[in-house]
């Protein structure tokens, strides 16, 4: 069956175009949508990228800080891939899967130094600020990797910090002004190699024909900040050189649709 | 400030002295050392074997599993916590997409070949120390390959890009950024990518072709250390 819809695929992309029309960098619609759980997170958003829908929020808690970064916050980032949005995700323990986009999400943001760690830290080695962000799809129809990104980083930008009381505890019911020190907004951009063929914003489809994958991390600047390959075609560095080309390029694409 | 000299003095195109043996695991159907720096592998390799359960199987070709590890007492600060955490995991991911794009395992449908790697000592650079000791313990298995593959780190440190970074330039002033690598040295094309920190996109391309020159050079001691195995 896998053989039968590749090559289908790799057909119908010698003519230029794809199984749902669109050409090879194009992205579905792109929408973002704050405050989806305002009462309880202190961050959240839905992001839909055609069909594919995810949530994002944002927890903060305050802890001790790690001994050898006694002046900075942290980030944890975690995305479960939940049988709810899609026949293809089982329950049980976290699959590879799902680590992997945890871990590759984790980074886009640690890496670009998005967040300013030092201005999350509320006293040096005793208090600061872990922001948690939890991810889930609620419908899987491709690309979960850009849009566990954007949504990641819509929470944070939706979120506010609680209330301390003078113990340095957090008071989950009252919320402030302040916003996190979000000093830039690193998204992921993920472009497939199917054949000799470079897109964007694929379906599970072609997903699941892809020879490589390449998730780039783009800071508003251009600058790269992380990168990860996967599946088990090996890539040329010319093929990476145009690959990371075509991520920077599309990812304002992802930037318009923050606002 | 500026990056002009290393911390271990080394040229910035220069890897850590290394050295590598095949041979090591008499149990193994193949097994091999790699040392670089003050970082050091143990892979061994299983198989090809029947893989149970049978719903893992694959019925066209054999499946390859690697398992990377780090020893509890292999790094320099605490005790690491012994069993599979998130970064093991994912580390054993990329390291099956690393190795398998050279093997031909289309004689094993329904098999597994296990590869099991350990860190004995890290000094950053562990999951490309431990794909290149893979890469000769699958050849001393005698597993079907088209080519090596052989893996280093390269960087940007305070400006500067490097290749095979130590764990001191990993955590230089809060500015650096690691590139794990590995290529399949005849082809030339790459098969481990990941990188963790900024950099420009012009000096990601240099920084490619200073990783692959490194695994050139680290591909000769792989044939080296897998000949001395066999002459004679």
């Amino acid at each position: 069956m896998g053989d039968i819809i590749k090559q289908h695929l790799l057909n119908t992309l010698s003519n230029g175009l794809r199984l749902d029309e669109r050409k090879f960098e194009d992205f579905r619609e792109i929408f973002v949508e704050y405050g989806i759980s305002s009462k309880s997170a202190e961050g959240s958003a839905r992001v839909k990228i055609g069909r594919t829908e995810v949530v994002a929020g944002v927890k903060l808690d305050v802890a001790e800080p790690y001994p050898d970064n006694p002046d900075e916050g942290t980030i944890i980032v975690n995305m479960e891939l939940l049988p709810l949005s899609s026949p293809a995700f089982e329950s049980g323990p976290p699959s590879i899967a799902s680590i992997e986009m945890s871990r590759v999400v984790d980074r886009v943001i640690r890496e670009s130094k998005s967040l300013d760690f030092k201005k999350l830290c509320i006293k040096k080695g005793e208090f600061m600020w872990t922001v948690l962000i939890d991810i889930y799809p609620i419908n899987n129809d491709g690309n979960l990797f850009d849009a566990a990104s954007l949504a990641a980083i819509a929470a944070l930008k939706d979120a506010r910090f609680p209330k301390l009381d003078k113990d340095n505890k957090v008071d989950y019911n009252e919320k402030t002004s302040k916003k996190l020190p979000l000093e830039s907004e690193a998204l992921a951009c993920t472009v497939l190699k199917i054949g000799n063929y470079f897109i964007v914003d694929p379906s599970v489809d072609e997903e699941s024909a892809a020879d490589a994958r390449l998730t780039v991390g783009v800071l508003e600047n251009g600058t790269l900040c992380s990168l990860q390959k996967g599946e088990d075609v090996a890539l040329s560095i010319d093929d990476i050189d145009k690959m990371v080309d075509i991520a920077i390029k599309k990812t304002k694409d992802l930037r318009r649709a923050l606002k | 400030m500026v990056y002009d000299k290393r911390v271990d003095g080394r040229k910035f195109d220069e890897c850590r002295p290394m050295e590598a043996k095949v041979g090591v695991v008499e149990k193994a159907g193949g097994s091999a050392m790699f040392k670089i720096g003050k970082t050091v592998a143990v892979a061994a390799v299983y198989g090809p074997r029947e893989l149970y359960p049978a719903a893992f199987q694959n019925l066209k070709r054999g499946v390859l599993r690697c398992n990377y590890n780090m020893m509890a007492f292999s790094g320099s600060g605490n005790r690491v916590r012994p069993g599979p955490s998130r970064r093991s995991k994912e580390i054993s991911l990329v390291t099956e997409k690393a190795l398998f794009p050279v093997l031909d395992l289309s004689a094993y449908p329904g098999s597994v070949v296990d590869v099991f790697i350990e860190l004995i000592q890290t000094d950053a650079g562990t999951r490309c120390a431990g794909i290149t000791a893979a890469a000769m313990a699958l050849a001393d298995a005698g597993i079907p390959m088209r080519d090596l593959v052989s893996s280093v780190a390269v960087g940007r440190v305070g400006g500067k890009i490097v290749l095979d970074l130590n764990k001191e330039e990993e955590d230089y002033e809060g500015e650096s950024t690691d590139i794990a690598t590995a290529f399949s040295s005849r082809t030339g094309e790459v098969t481990l990518l990941q990188m963790d920190g900024e950099v420009k996109r012009e000096e990601l391309k240099k920084a490619l072709e200073l990783a692959r020159a490194g695994c050139e050079k680290i591909r000769e001691l792989q044939i080296n250390a897998l000949r001395g195995r066999y002459k004679g």
